[in-house]
């Protein structure tokens, strides 16, 4: 396999929705849904980091998982390295699931406290049947070095180790099957400061040693920036804009984009001092009952009378920037 | 030196645990100016929040103990003072607002009767008084419709609304002091922004002074005059906010802002990590609390604790080495 870029889709996107019932009243009548992903498209390419931001509710998480199969999807395609995993059949998927796998955001609840830490991460070769016992034993061994655990601590439990300890614990277990894709779910976002910058400088020697290609769901545009590629804006179950990771930050084309970057804190007095704030008004609407037309109209500082009307379409407005809005021309 | 709103000197607190007993601060000492915000940094476990609780007296105890050290506000001791004493200090000469609005509201009580409590225990308002009161406070911190909305219970606010009446059932009382203690470290950016413009407006029409504990050297950046950071129950670096971006000088300072990936980053250069964790103090160290981690450690970190010394006019600094020079300073 080449360590280098390719311009290759590892990952399509279609369409995917993904609407969560609600059931109401003694006969338990379908009564509404969720609308937590609706209507998203987006490729990732091979050996590429794709950040997928946006804030709590968005959406973003739900997507991850969509993508994994964990949630059946009410609509839409996922097509990863030439197959339709939607149309897969259970045992199918399990099998393909060998390639993708997930980083979780908190390293406390997504490990089983009464496991062993060698238990762990062996789990999803003894799942998969993946070589003998003694295989096994060392391949856990080889996994803990790479995310500088030391394999003697194999057989301690999870809760001898610290937050950043115990993410690098699911890190090897993600890698346990040598998947070539692996979506992490906010990995960083329960660590401390300083820990995080460990954990991402990790990831990214990873990346370049395996050729794994990310989905990086997170709500800090500064580590996603600093990691993707390519990044995407999801608001409400929409992906309002996606970029190359400079494009994006430089020249943001949607309001919502804008806003978003202007919020962010800069840890420097001066240049924090310097910046235009736009100050959105208001909370993200319920995705029960999402706005009509663009799903940003409501907190938008721009909104016209066709932003209520219709859905803006997510169009490519300069190349490789997508933009889902009716006033950027 | 100028008026001191609240002077702290040589505070320690001290937790007991099956495990021995906790070191959580060990002799802090800073002041606060009228009118002025100081920001108080930190990773958790650094002693950043016990400081401010055991100030207001909110260590619960056994297993807490503040062991030593002064705070004077207004010629008062605080940690001298009668539980009924400090009582009627909080809530109506220092206010506070904490991490999480939902855990810090009662679920079962209309927002408008929390707000209306304080008013009538600690100025003595009738009911009616009180309703008013409550009504100017939501509006005064920007929820609309608020005397409709006083009806309300938690639940029916969103995060962002529920950090807004914190804020308002802080300020209830007029008080001199607000606290605020990582107030929006659980919302959302956007929200986050909108809270931090509240607070700068307040802060300008009510005359506060405000002590704004938080992680994040972003927020600082945004909000604060004055800064201390601390680590292992130590303040290790002292300076205005200007001062301490242009010339961070203590190693654990500059590790932080290293680690930290800028949104308006142009590099992308590798992540500087600082390498292992916080530490936790079961003893009272003799050593410097960083030196397992700084990379600057010489013989003498190891061998005695340096005191916080001025480098300049009010920058201070914990540390034997000047990291300019990587000299003995």
């Amino acid at each position: 396999m080449s360590t280098q870029d390719t311009n290759e889709t590892l990952l399509k996107v279609e369409d995917l929705k993904m609407h969560f019932p609600i059931y109401r009243g003694v006969l338990q009548r379908q009564a509404g849904a969720v609308h937590a992903v609706d209507g998203v498209s987006f490729e990732v390419k091979r050996g590429e980091t794709l950040g997928l931001v946006g804030e709590s509710g968005c959406g973003k998480s739900t997507t991850g998982r969509t993508i994994l199969q964990l949630y059946k999807p009410t609509a839409g395609n996922v097509i990863f390295d030439g197959v339709d995993l939607v149309a897969l059949k259970k045992e199918e998927m399990r099998k393909t699931r060998r390639k993708i796998q997930m980083i979780f955001q908190d390293p406390y609840a997504s490990l089983n406290p009464r496991m062993t830490v060698a238990d762990i991460v062996a789990e999803p070769m003894m799942v998969h049947n993946v070589g003998t016992g003694k295989e096994i034993q060392e391949r856990v061994a080889h996994l803990l070095e790479l995310v500088n655990l030391n394999p003697a601590f194999a057989s301690r439990y999870p809760h001898e180790f610290s937050g950043g300890q115990r993410q690098r614990i699911g890190i090897a277990r993600a890698l346990a099957l040598q998947p070539s894709f692996i979506v992490c779910d906010e990995p960083i976002s329960a660590l401390d400061v300083s820990i995080q910058a460990q954990v991402v400088n990790l990831l990214e020697d990873l990346q370049e040693q395996f050729n794994l290609t990310y989905l990086f769901i997170a709500h800090d545009l500064s580590m996603v920036r600093h990691i993707s590629k390519r990044v995407a804006v999801m608001y409400l179950g929409v992906i309002m804009e996606l970029a190359d990771r400079d494009d994006l930050y430089h020249s943001p084309f949607h309001p919502y984009t804008q806003a978003l970057l202007s919020a962010i804190p800069i840890p420097d007095p001066v240049a924090d001092a310097k910046r235009r704030r736009v100050i959105l008004e208001g909370d993200v609407p319920s995705p029960v009952n999402p706005p009509s037309g663009c799903r940003f109209r409501t907190r938008c500082p721009i909104a016209e009378k066709v932003c209520a009307e219709s859905r803006p379409d997510f169009r490519e407005v300069t190349p490789g920037h997508f933009v889902a809005c009716h006033l950027v021309k | 030196m100028p008026d001191l709103l609240l002077d702290i000197k040589g505070l320690e607190t001290q937790f007991k645990t099956p495990d021995g007993i906790v070191h959580a601060v060990n002799g802090v000492s800073f002041g606060l100016k009228e009118g002025e915000t100081l920001g108080v940094v930190g990773e958790s476990g650094c002693g950043k929040s016990v400081t401010m609780l055991s100030v207001l007296g909110l260590i619960p105890s056994p297993p807490g103990k503040v062991v030593a050290g002064e705070a004077f506000f207004f010629g008062q001791d605080l940690l001298k003072m009668s539980k009924e004493e400090i009582r009627h200090v909080r809530g109506a000469q220092i206010g506070m607002v904490f991490q999480d609005p939902m855990t810090s509201l009662n679920p079962v009580l209309t927002i408008g009767r929390q707000l209306e409590e304080p008013l009538m225990l600690h100025i003595g308002m009738t009911k009616h008084q009180a309703q008013e009161r409550a009504a100017e406070l939501l509006t005064l911190v920007g929820i609309p419709n608020a005397k409709d909305r006083l009806n309300d219970y938690p639940h029916q606010y969103s995060g962002g609304m529920r950090q807004r009446v914190m804020i308002a059932m802080a300020l209830s009382c007029s008080p001199q002091i607000l606290i605020a203690d990582e107030p929006t470290t659980a919302l959302d950016v956007t929200i986050q922004a909108q809270i931090m413009e509240l607070v700068k407006r307040l802060r300008e029409e009510l005359g506060m002074s405000i002590i704004w504990i938080t992680h994040d050297l972003g927020v600082v950046a945004g909000i604060a005059h004055r800064v201390v950071v601390m680590y292992g129950g130590f303040i290790i670096e002292e300076a205005s906010v200007n001062d301490l971006f242009a010339n961070p000088s203590h190693p654990y300072t500059l590790g932080l802002l290293g680690s930290l990936p800028r949104v308006d980053e142009i590099e992308h250069g590798r992540l500087f990590s600082i390498d292992g964790q916080p530490p936790v103090l079961y003893q009272k160290p003799t050593a410097c609390p960083f030196a397992p981690r700084c990379k600057w450690a010489m013989e003498k970190c190891w061998k005695e604790n340096p005191m916080l010394e001025p480098i300049s006019n009010e920058h201070r600094v914990a540390c034997w080495v000047d990291t300019k020079t990587g000299r003995n300073r």
